[in-house]
């Protein structure tokens, strides 16, 4: 067995034992009634070890690719987000240990999993460094930005329970609407896995020659049935779909098909689960989030931001501009990463600042600690998909 | 100035809500609410004391902390909306009908309604620049609004403080004295083995822990307001420096800039990942994405100019260093930074022409043209002689019979040429590029012809002096400083004092992180015998503990 493939075994253990622990703080979170505090206390150790075990195991791939490699695992998009969902798990066995509570473990882990599972959606081979990331400052830069937003993530994670709890299910209202758009955006992520996934255990390719938005020929390969051509498209590869829809230069008609495959199955899987359940996902899990202490919620939230922030701003701005005066001469270029690192930085300034003035704290803190999650992710995801710049290395 | 004197004795500034010695609510407010406000400690600030003259008003502006929120939030969206299509400076075009042109070509009616309101570049426009400039101001106003009082008051803090202070804290109790004397005694010690630091009274306790993380915010304030300082600081001249060279193999330039330092390129490597020769674990990536580059690298001389060098003399330079520059490994020298950013391979460096008889075919001699610095005239003896009317180093066609030439960069050069023998001393005119001759006045005896080209790469280099990085540096120290200071210890109280009537009362306060505070209090409860205490902010457990007790 080579260093590489030991990497993977150890990553999908991470993974198994993650899914595994989220079983065993539901039965923790259940159990607890004060009667049985035992069996709480009992579930949740049991659950925090096998998160500890799959944590170590998660190590083991990070730092198995990281010699295989001969640079930190942080290069391109799956090794970023696996680090990212790593350091998740890794935050939350953190606030487990300063506040004890399983529940969060409940809601953390999943969303850990999903974000390790959508990492590997993308191309995981190892890449050589370009010249650009040749730097020790690319382990120091992004591994202490990563930390600082899974800290982050936390206070996102205790935000959702306290709004699972305290938000009222059975009356109609903008934060019912928007709390179960919240858990219909997890399960459109897990679409974007199963379509991914479907197609490329068909082994899908289709090929298309087309002309780009700089008016220059160029090709493109589809890993997914084309719902949408490229401009002037034309099929290299007989026998499969016809794209539906011609898209104009500016648009890649790629990545669109993507998203569609993405909330196409998304949605069916979320109007399966609605079936199964036959109400929202959040009211499935609101009588769990019942055992929280809204108080201590909020509570770890804050506190949450308040680790995070520090860390954030050291590993996002501060290393970041000494790394971009090395390498791009100057420090600060507003190039789209950029500037999202310093939005979320903004953000979650703001979000410390209105809690300073009264009434913001409790629901409306914890939408904002959700809200900060979202920009997180956009900026993890969006801005290297989307918005091409100097920071677009997958 | 008036004063507000408090039933205790002490002298209040005017605008006080909690007496700064005792902790009595001084306002009709104050003493109306459950639990007191506890930010500030209720000094008398600035801004929400006076509101008459335009000096107040605007004061009173930028200290608001909804008004420096609004800032960070407008400035956010701003930002935003500055992400949605690359900006000027990284749009492959220049000047502004050009720009225009490119951002409507390639983005459509969006793009140009995105030109045309200025948000192409928006980080540099006037009102983006103000926001931040606001922000800036409001950061120095709020701080020094805050800071002064609650410096004063935390100062001046008694050890027994008011009961009606003591009542209205989110954590609070009261109940026998079990103890006697003795609490006091118990409790003193268990705060000090805590990290407390403990001042005691007749009948009153007061332990105080990491005082210093209430100047977290001030201080990281300070950090920010001298980081935007050192901003400023780049628009004077002599602190930034922002230069761009394109340096060829072999050429030596002087860098601009600099006092009279010159760069010679030796060589410039493009060096890309093989297959064969990586490691294994790369081909994978190596054979879907193609060509992954290893290395760009330029590798240089450094010079000199001696201080008695005549202006514009370049035969005495003294070599200062050789080095070689690559991406994340820039030139340094005297406070300059030279990176290499860009380049151009096999630009063409001189061309080969061989001037014949064409009814003969005998040849009568070669010429070689530098196409960076031609020369005029090249004489190739026996009374033969080339000269160069006009060079067209980028020709892209005639128009009206004039040649044009699009940039001075030789991609396709063309020249117009006299040649001049003894069978023709009035010479003859031809026009040459690589694969083309024209001869414009008729039928010529000798032909000019292209037979070879030479080339070389371009190193594309930035040259940066920023005098300014050592004060952003510190800006970003003490914020970090300031940040790490007020996130990570917090301001801890415990107040523990014997009522009138013989009672034991205990009151705790801390900026951030309640459950330790309710740790340490829990701790001295067991030693000192301290009655229970609620969190009056705790109202899930309050009602917990009420159906608890109407249960049993």
């Amino acid at each position: 067995m080579t260093l590489v493939s030991v990497s993977g075994n150890l990553l999908f253990i991470a993974f198994v034992c993650y899914l595994a622990a989220t079983l065993f703080f539901g039965g923790a979170v259940k159990s607890s009634t004060k009667e049985i505090a035992t069996s709480e206390k009992r579930w949740g150790r049991i659950g925090i070890i096998i998160t500890i075990i799959g944590f170590i195991s998660n190590l083991g791939y990070f730092v198995t690719r990281w010699i295989a490699a001969g640079h930190a695992p942080v290069s391109n998009l799956f090794e970023f987000t696996t680090a990212f969902g790593m350091m998740i798990v890794g935050s939350f066995i953190l606030i487990y240990f300063l506040y004890k509570t399983p529940l969060l473990g409940l809601f953390a882990l999943p969303i850990a999993v999903i974000i390790i599972g959508f990492a590997s959606m993308f191309p995981t081979d190892i890449n050589p460094l370009i010249p650009a990331l040749k730097s020790y400052w690319l382990y120091v830069h992004v591994i202490t930005a990563a930390l600082g937003e899974s800290i982050l993530a936390m206070s996102a994670v205790a935000g959702l329970i306290y709004l699972t709890k305290n938000i009222d299910l059975t009356k109609k209202s903008k934060q019912r609407f928007w709390l179960e758009a919240v858990m219909l955006t997890l399960v459109l992520v897990l679409g974007f896995v199963a379509s991914t996934t479907t197609f490329k255990v068909m082994d899908y390719e289709a090929s298309f020659n087309y002309i780009d938005k700089e008016e220059k020929a160029d090709e493109i390969t589809y890993n997914v049935p084309p719902i949408f051509g490229m401009n002037e498209y034309e099929a290299l590869t007989p026998g499969t779909m016809t794209p539906l829809v011609e898209t104009p230069p500016i648009v890649n008609a790629k990545k669109l098909t993507t998203v569609t495959w993405s909330l196409i199955f998304g949605l069916v899987l979320y109007v399966l689960i609605r079936l199964i359940i036959r109400k929202p996902i959040a009211a499935l899990l609101q009588p769990l989030a019942k055992k929280a202490n809204s108080q201590l919620m909020d509570e770890i939230g804050y506190r949450a931001v308040l680790i995070g922030f520090p860390v954030f701003t050291l590993g996002a701005l501060i290393f970041a501009m000494i790394w971009a005066q090395e390498a791009w001469s100057r420090f600060w270029g507003w190039d789209p990463k950029e500037v999202w690192a310093l939005i979320t930085w903004l953000f979650y300034a703001a979000f410390l600042h209105l809690r300073l003035s009264k009434g913001w704290q409790g629901e409306k803190s914890a939408w904002l600690a959700v809200i900060g999650f979202i920009i997180i992710m956009f900026n993890l995801i969006a801005v290297n998909l989307i918005i091409a710049g100097l920071h677009s290395y997958a | 100035m008036n004063k507000i004197l408090c039933t205790c004795g002490h002298e209040n500034p005017k605008g006080t809500v909690l007496c700064g010695s005792c902790g009595r609510p001084l306002t009709e407010e104050a003493s109306n609410q459950k639990l007191v406000d506890m930010r500030y400690e209720g000094s008398a600030r600035r801004s929400q004391t006076f509101n008459k003259s335009i000096i107040d008003k605007v004061w009173n502006f930028f200290s608001s902390v909804k008004v420096g929120v609004s800032l960070i939030v407008i400035i956010l969206v701003a930002a935003a909306i500055g992400t949605i299509l690359p900006q000027v400076f990284y749009v492959p075009a220049t000047g502004e009908a050009e720009i225009a042109a490119y951002y409507e070509r390639v983005y459509g009616t969006f793009g140009k309604l995105y030109y045309q309101l200025g948000l192409s570049d928006l980080y540099g426009s006037w009102w983006f620049q103000t926001l931040i400039g606001m922000l800036g101001i409001s950061l120095i106003v709020a701080s020094l609004d805050r800071v002064i009082p609650l410096y004063k008051s935390l100062k001046k803090q008694r050890t027994r403080r008011h009961e009606s202070f003591m009542k209205r804290q989110r954590i609070f109790g009261i109940g026998e004295n079990a103890l006697g004397e003795n609490t006091f005694a118990k409790s003193e010690e268990k705060l000090k083995s805590l990290g407390y630091n403990v001042k005691r009274e007749d009948g009153a306790v007061l332990g105080e822990k990491a005082r210093f993380s209430r100047w977290g915010p001030y201080i990281n304030h300070l950090g920010l307001i001298i980081f935007l300082f050192g901003v400023m600081l780049r628009a004077l001249p002599g602190f930034y420096v922002d230069e761009t060279m394109w340096l060829r193999e072999g050429e030596t330039r002087a860098i601009p800039e600099t006092p009279g330092y010159y760069l010679k390129s030796d060589e410039f490597i493009l060096e890309t990942y093989d297959k064969e020769k990586a490691d294994e674990v790369f081909n994978d990536a190596i054979e879907r994405v193609g060509t992954i580059a290893s290395n760009y690298q330029t590798d240089v001389v450094l010079y000199k100019k001696p201080e008695d060098a005549l202006p514009g003399q370049t035969d005495k330079l003294e070599e200062v260093k050789k080095d070689s520059i690559q991406v994340n490994e820039p030139l340094k020298f005297e406070g300059f930074a030279v990176y290499q950013m860009d380049f151009r391979l096999d630009e063409l460096r001189s061309m080969q022409f061989n001037l014949s008889n064409k009814a003969t075919g005998e040849s009568l001699g070669d010429v070689s043209v530098d196409l960076v610095e031609p020369e005029m005239s090249y004489d190739l003896g026996n009374g033969n002689k080339v000269e160069l009317l006009g060079y067209y180093p980028d020709f892209t066609g005639f128009e009206n019979g004039e040649p044009q030439t699009q940039s001075p960069i030789p991609n396709n050069p063309a020249f117009l040429v006299k040649m001049t023998t003894p069978e023709t001393p009035k010479g003859e005119t031809s026009f040459v590029a690589i694969k083309q001759t024209v001869e414009p006045f008729g039928e010529n005896k000798y032909k000019l012809e292209f037979n070879n080209v030479e080339t070389r790469d371009v190193s594309g280099l930035t040259i940066r002096k920023d005098k300014t990085l050592w004060v952003l540096a510190l800006g970003g120290l003490i914020f970090m400083i300031g940040v790490a200071q007020g996130s990570y210890w917090n301001h801890r109280r415990i107040w523990i004092h014997e009522t009138k009537d013989g009672h034991i009362a205990v009151a705790a306060h801390t900026n951030k992180n309640w459950l330790s505070v309710k740790k340490d209090l829990d701790q001295v409860t067991l030693v000192a015998n301290l009655p229970p205490y609620i969190d009056q902010h705790d109202l899930e457990a309050l009602e917990e503990k009420k159906d608890g007790e109407k249960s049993s």
